[in-house]
C-alpha cells in the first residue's frame, strides 16, 4: 500500500545532476576556444570509462545496473577529474584516474550516495603522487605558442596521437610542447627570487590569472551561478570558500606584495572557481548543515592557500577538499540547528 | 497590521483547490446504511450504550466517553441498529476497528434537544461536560477531544486561535463553511474564548481563501465582538497548529509541551461552529462539511452525516473510470482507504478520488545523497536526510537524539526528495518501533516487580511456616492421634494427586485419539 | 636521586589514597552489570535459559557461565542488546531455542478443575482463582512465559499469539525495491 504524501516535486537525482552537467558547458567551451579539442579527448575518454566500471561495479556488487548509469553521477566525476587532468595526459592516465575515482572512492563505499570522499578529487590525488610528471604537462593556450610559452604547438591530429601512441613528432621533447600551470609557474620563479610583479609580466599570465586559464574560470563562474540560481547549490560553499581565499590571500598580499600575489590571482587561477562551485559542493561529501558549510569552505579555503603558498604541490584545491571531507561528520555534529520548539532549552543531541 | 512571523522551510505544492470552491455546500442524502465507529477521536473508544435491534433517534447518544480521554458517540439519523461489531475503517494499518452499522427508517426523527440559552450563565466545567457529552472533537484531522483542549487548570490563556489556514492542497471544506457559515463560526469562537477566558481571538486564515476572510470580517463586524481575522502567506503546512502560533505570534510551542504552556490555544474553525451547535442548539456532533473532490465529475462540497459510507458520497460527484483508490485527507498526509465501505467519520476532512494519473506511482527510491533539500523545507527544522540514515538502520536511540518525535510527519521532506525516498514512512516507522520499545520496557519492569514481589513472599510464607512449625514442635510433644491425622492429611492429599494425574492421562489419551483420528 | 625517590613515591602514596577513598566514596552497592544484563531481559522469567528467572540469567551471564543466545523472548534483537552492553560479537540462537512470536496464556473455562498448579507456577502471580473454583488469567499481567502450561493436569491451559489490533499495529519498514526496471519508471516521470 501506498501513504502519504502521495505528490512529490517532479526532480530526480538524474535531473540534478544533468543540471550540474550543463554547467559545466560554459568552462568546458572556453577550454576548447583557448585550449584546443584535446579536453573533449580527455572528458570523452574519462565518460566512457566512468560509465563501464560503474556498470562492472555494479553488476559485481549484485546491484541494479540501469538505475544507476542513468543517475548521471558517474558521467559528473568523469567528467570534473577529465578538467583536473593536462589534456595532453595519455589515454591510459585518464582510464587509470576515473577507475580508481568510480571503483574505489564511490562504489566499494556504497555507490552513489556514500562515498565520504569526492570521487574526482581522489582520482586526481591518486594520479598526482603516482605520476607527478604527467600531471604536469600542459598545453598553452593558442597563439601563445611557437616561441612564446612553448617551443612548438601540436596540430590537432599530433595532440591525438601523442595522447593515444605516445608518439611527438621528429624532434620534440613533451617539455617542448608543454608548460606548467600558472600557478606552478609562479611557485618556481619565486624560488628563484623574483618578485611577483616580475613575474605576472610572464606572457603566461593574463588579466588577472592565467592567459586563457582566466578565461576558462569565468566559464566556471557563469556556470556556478546558474547552479545558484536553480538553487542546486546553496551560495554557503561558494561564498564561504572564495571569501575566505580571498581574505586570506589579501592579509599575505598587504604584509608582502612582492612574495604574495594578488588575492584575485588565487580566485582566477587553478581550481578554485572550479572547486567552490563545483567540487566542494558534491552534496555527498560536503556537509548538510548551512553553518557546518561555511565551516566546511572556509578551512578548504585555508588549506587551499597553504598548499599552494607553502606546499609542494601547485595546487591545492584536491587536497583542501580530501581533508575537510575528512571534518565532515563532526562539522555537523557540531552545527546542527536548533529544533523547533527548542529554542530556549538550546540543547543538541 | 498585525506584525506576522516565519517558519522555517514550507513548500508550495500546486493547491487545487479551485474546481471544489465553484459551488456551494450540498447535502448528501440519507444514505442506505451508515457505519458509525466507536473511536472517531483521540484517546479511548467510546463504550456501546446500545444494543442490536434497538431503535435509535437522530443524535441519541450509542458511544458513552470511557475514560479521561474520550468523547461521545450518536445516532447520525434515526432507525435501528443492526449490527456492532468490527468493521473496515479509515486506518492506515487496513484493521477493523468496533463499529454500530444503522440502518436509517428515514424519518431523520430528532430526539429531544436541550439548548443552552445564555451559556454564560454556566460554569465552564458544565459547558466542558456538554461538549464531552455532544462528541465535540477537533475537525481538522486529529479529532482531539475539544472539552480536553478546554480544561486549562490554573493556566493563563492569551491568544485564543482559529485556525482557518486549511494549507493541504484540494482539501476546501473549511474555506467553504467559513464563507457560508462565518456567523456561526464567530459564536463558536466566542464561546471558546468565554470558557479560556482568553484576551485576544485570531482567526489565521490563507491569503488565498479572500472570500472566507471577507465573510469572517463581515460577522465578526456584525456580532460586535473584538475578534481578528489575520490573513497569513499560503505556504505548507501553514495550518499545522504550531507553525500557525509561530506565524501569528512569534512563538514557539517548546519541544515536548502544549501550545497552553506559552498561553495560547488553538481550535479548527469547522470545531468552533460545531461548538455553537451543540451549546446553543444543543446539537451533538452528527455530520461535518466533506470536500469530495481529485479524479471525479464534480469536485464538491457536502455536509455528510458521520457513518456515511464513502461509496456512496463519492457516486454522489460521479467518480471518473479510472479511479483506482481514495485517500481521506489531503494528498499531503492522507490516509489511503482500505475499502469503498469505509465511513466518514468526525476527522473526515476530505476524500480525493485517486487515479495512476492524478498521484502517479511513487518510483523506486534511490540512495540519498544528502542534498539537504528536505532539511531546507522542515517545518520543525529537522535534519531529515540524518533522520532518514537512523530510522533505515534501525538506530533509534540516535533518531530520538536527533529529535524525531518533533517531527510533524508534514511530508514536506519526501514532497521535495529526488530520490523519491519515502522518508515520512521511515520516521512512522522509527517512531512507532520506539513507542512499542517503551511499551515493552514498561511492561517488562512490570513483570520484574511482580516476580520480585512473588520470591518475596514465597520467601515469608516459608520462613512463617517454619517458625509456625518451630513453635508447633516446642508447644507439645506429639500425640498420637496428631500423626494419624497428619498421616489421613496425607493420604488424602496423595490419593488427590493421583485422581488429578489419572485425569491428566486420560485427556492426554483423548487428544492422542483425536489427533490419530 | 633521593630527590626523585622521594617525589615519586610521595606521588604513589598520594595517588593511592586518592584511589582508596574513590573507592570507598563511590562504592556501588551490588552488582551493576547483573542489573543492566537483566534491564536487557525481557523479564518473562520464563526460564527457557535453564536458569530460574531472569535475574539468575542476568548473574549467569555477567559471570561468564552462560551465553547471550538462550533468551528466546527476547529475540534477535535482545541478543543484539546484549552484544553491545557487554561488547562481545551476537551469536544466533542455536538449534532449539528459537523466538517465537508473544503470546498470553488463555485457560479454557470450561475444562479447568481449579488444582492450582498453574497458579503455583506462574512467576508473575497472573494467574488468579482459588483450589476448585475455576482460574482465569490477567491478560495485561501474562508475560507469555508458558510455565503454567506444563503443570497443568488437564491440558485446559493453552497459548494464544496477540494478534495484531489498531492499539498495538506499527508501522512496517518500507520497502521499495530498487529494480532494472525502475529507471523506465523514474524516466518517465
Amino acid at each position: 500500500m501506498l501513504f502519504s504524501p502521495f505528490i512529490s516535486k517532479p526532480d530526480s537525482v538524474s535531473a540534478i545532476m544533468l543540471k550540474v552537467l550543463l554547467a559545466l558547458l560554459p568552462g568546458i567551451a572556453m577550454y576548447v576556444w583557448y585550449f584546443g579539442p584535446a579536453i573533449l579527448v580527455s572528458i570523452t575518454l574519462a565518460s566512457i570509462t566512468a560509465l563501464s566500471t560503474e556498470a562492472a561495479m555494479l553488476k559485481l556488487r549484485g546491484r541494479p545496473i540501469a538505475p544507476f548509469l542513468k543517475d548521471n553521477s558517474a558521467l559528473l566525476t568523469a567528467w570534473l577529474l577529465a578538467l583536473s587532468i593536462p589534456p595532453l595526459a595519455p589515454w591510459w592516465l585518464v582510464v587509470v584516474g576515473t577507475a580508481f575515482a568510480i571503483a574505489i572512492a564511490k562504489q566499494l563505499y556504497g555507490g552513489l550516495g556514500n562515498n565520504p570522499f569526492n570521487p574526482a578529487m581522489i582520482g586526481y590525488a591518486v594520479l598526482i603522487i603516482s605520476f607527478p610528471v604527467h600531471m604536469t604537462h600542459w598545453l598553452a593556450p593558442h597563439g601563445l605558442g611557437d616561441g612564446g610559452l612553448v617551443l612548438a604547438e601540436l596540430s590537432y591530429a599530433q595532440q591525438l596521437q601523442y595522447i593515444f601512441s605516445g608518439a611527438l613528432p621528429q624532434g620534440l621533447t613533451l617539455d617542448a610542447i608543454s608548460m606548467a600551470t600558472p600557478l606552478d609557474t609562479l611557485k618556481t620563479h619565486l624560488h628563484l627570487e623574483e618578485s611577483v610583479q616580475q613575474i605576472l609580466h610572464m606572457t603566461i599570465y593574463g588579466q588577472i590569472g592565467g592567459h586563457g586559464s582566466e578565461m576558462v574560470a569565468w566559464g566556471f563562474l557563469f556556470g556556478g551561478l546558474y547552479l545558484l540560481a536553480t538553487r542546486i547549490i546553496s551560495w554557503h560553499i561558494p561564498v564561504a570558500y572564495l571569501g575566505t581565499l580571498f581574505a586570506i590571500a589579501g592579509i599575505f598580499h598587504l604584509v608582502d606584495p612582492a612574495h604574495y600575489v594578488a588575492p584575485l590571482f588565487h580566485l582566477f587561477t587553478g581550481a578554485a572557481i572550479l572547486g567552490a562551485f563545483f567540487i566542494l559542493t558534491d552534496p555527498v561529501s560536503s556537509p548538510t548543515t548551512n553553518k557546518g558549510r561555511l565551516i566546511f569552505a572556509a578551512g578548504a579555503a585555508f588549506l587551499t592557500y597553504m598548499i599552494r603558498t607553502f606546499g609542494g604541490f601547485p595546487d591545492g584545491v584536491a587536497f583542501a577538499t580530501l581533508l575537510m571531507n575528512i571534518a565532515v561528520p563532526l562539522i555537523v555534529l557540531y552545527t546542527q540547528p536548533t529544533v523547533f520548539g527548542k529554542k530556549a532549552q538550546g540543547d543538541k543531541p | 497590521m498585525r506584525e506576522l512571523y516565519q517558519f522555517h522551510g514550507g513548500i508550495h505544492p500546486p493547491s487545487n483547490k479551485t474546481q471544489s470552491t465553484r459551488v456551494a455546500i450540498a447535502h448528501a442524502p440519507l444514505p442506505s446504511m451508515l457505519t458509525i465507529p466507536f473511536h472517531q477521536h483521540a484517546g479511548e473508544t467510546a463504550k456501546p450504550v446500545v444494543k442490536v435491534g434497538d431503535h435509535v433517534l437522530k443524535g441519541q447518544l450509542i458511544g458513552l466517553p470511557d475514560g479521561f480521554v474520550s468523547s461521545a458517540v450518536h445516532a447520525s439519523t434515526s432507525g435501528t441498529i443492526a449490527a456492532i461489531d468490527m468493521q473496515l475503517i479509515a486506518h492506515p494499518s487496513g484493521l477493523p476497528n468496533l463499529c454500530a452499522t444503522l440502518i436509517p427508517d428515514g424519518k431523520d426523527e430528532w430526539i429531544a434537544l436541550e439548548p443552552v440559552a445564555d451559556y454564560r450563565s454556566h460554569s465552564t466545567t458544565e459547558l466542558q461536560q456538554l461538549l464531552r457529552m455532544a462528541g465535540v472533537v477537533g475537525l481538522g484531522g486529529a479529532a482531539f477531544p475539544s472539552d480536553i483542549k478546554l480544561r486549562i487548570g490554573k493556566q493563563k490563556i492569551n491568544t485564543l486561535i482559529l485556525n482557518g489556514a486549511e494549507c493541504e492542497p484540494y482539501i476546501t471544506c473549511d474555506d467553504m463553511l467559513m464563507r457560508e457559515r462565518a456567523a456561526e463560526i464567530v459564536q463558536g469562537a466566542e464561546i471558546l474564548r468565554f470558557m479560556l477566558d482568553a484576551n485576544e481571538v485570531l482567526y489565521g486564515v490563507e491569503d488565498n481563501k479572500p472570500e472566507a476572510i471577507a465573510a469572517l470580517q463581515q460577522a465578526i463586524a456584525a456580532s460586535k465582538l473584538n475578534h481578528e481575522v489575520v490573513s497569513i502567506p499560503t505556504i505548507y503546512p501553514g495550518g499545522s497548529a504550531k507553525q500557525l502560533i509561530r506565524v501569528l505570534t512569534g512563538l514557539e510551542v517548546p519541544s515536548g509541551k502544549l501550545p497552553t504552556d506559552i498561553g495560547v490555544q488553538c481550535f479548527n474553525v469547522a470545531t468552533a461552529c460545531t461548538a455553537h451547535r451543540a451549546i446553543a442548539h444543543g446539537e451533538p456532533l452528527l455530520s461535518r462539511v466533506v470536500t469530495i473532490t481529485g479524479n471525479v465529475r464534480h469536485a464538491k462540497n457536502y455536509e455528510v452525516l458521520i457513518g456515511t459510507p464513502i461509496n456512496e458520497l463519492v457516486a454522489l460527484s460521479e467518480a471518473l473510470p479510472d479511479t483506482d483508490r481514495y485517500i481521506m485527507g489531503g494528498p499531503m498526509m492522507g490516509v489511503p482507504l482500505p475499502g469503498v465501505q469505509v465511513p466518514v467519520v468526525k476527522a473526515t476532512n476530505c476524500v480525493i478520488a485517486a487515479s495512476a494519473k492524478l498521484f502517479p506511482p511513487l518510483s523506486p527510491a534511490m540512495p540519498c545523497i544528502r542534498c539537504t533539500r528536505c532539511a531546507e523545507v522542515c517545518p520543525a527544522d529537522l535534519q531529515p536526510q540524518d533522520l532518514y540514515w537512523f530510522a533505515q538502520s534501525r538506530e533509534f536511540g540516535r533518531a530520538q537524539a536527533f529529535s524525531l518525535f518533533d517531527c510533524i510527519e508534514c511530508g514536506a521532506c519526501s514532497y521535495v526528495c529526488p530520490s523519491h525516498i519515502p522518508l515520512v514512512q521511515y520516521y512512522r516507522f522509527a517512531k512507532s518501533e520506539i513507542r512499542a520499545r517503551e511499551h515493552d520496557k514498561q511492561l517488562a519492569d512490570q513483570a520484574r516487580e511482580r516476580h520480585e514481589y512473588r520470591e518475596h513472599r514465597i520467601e515469608r510464607e516459608k520462613r512463617e511456616k517454619a517458625e509456625k512449625l518451630a513453635a508447633k514442635a516446642k508447644a507439645a510433644k506429639p500425640a498420637e492421634p496428631l500423626t494419624s491425622q497428619q498421616q489421613a492429611e496425607q493420604a488424602e492429599l496423595e490419593a488427590r494427586r493421583e485422581h488429578i494425574r489419572e485425569v491428566a492421562q486420560s485427556a492426554v489419551e483423548h487428544t492422542t485419539e483425536r489427533n490419530g483420528d | 636521586m633521593l630527590n626523585a625517590l622521594l617525589v615519586m613515591a610521595g606521588i604513589a602514596i598520594v595517588l593511592g589514597a586518592v584511589l582508596g577513598y574513590a573507592a570507598i566514596k563511590f562504592h556501588v552497592e551490588g552488582n551493576p552489570l547483573v542489573d543492566k544484563i537483566d534491564a536487557v531481559l525481557p523479564q518473562t522469567q520464563c526460564g527457557q535459559c535453564g536458569f530460574p528467572g531472569c535475574k539468575p540469567y542476568a548473574t549467569a551471564i555477567a559471570s561468564g557461565e552462560a551465553n547471550i543466545n538462550k533468551c528466546p523472548p527476547g529475540g534477535e534483537e535482545g541478543i543484539q542488546k546484549l552484544a553491545s552492553l557487554l561488547g562481545v560479537d551476537p551469536i544466533p540462537f542455536g538449534g532449539d531455542t528459537q523466538p517465537k512470536p508473544k503470546s498470553v496464556a488463555i485457560i479454557d473455562e470450561n475444562t479447568c478443575i481449579g488444582c492450582t498448579l498453574c497458579i503455583q507456577a506462574c512467576p508473575v502471580d497472573a494467574i488468579v482463582g482459588a483450589a476448585k473454583q475455576m482460574h482465569t488469567v490477567v491478560a495485561s499481567e501474562c508475560t507469555g512465559c508458558e510455565l503454567c502450561v506444563a503443570p497443568c493436569p488437564v491440558d485446559c491451559i493453552i497459548m494464544k499469539p496477540i494478534e495484531e489490533k489498531i492499539s498495538n499495529w506499527k508501522w512496517k519498514y518500507p520497502v521499495y525495491a530498487l529494480t532494472e526496471s525502475a529507471a523506465t519508471a523514474g524516466a518517465a516521470r
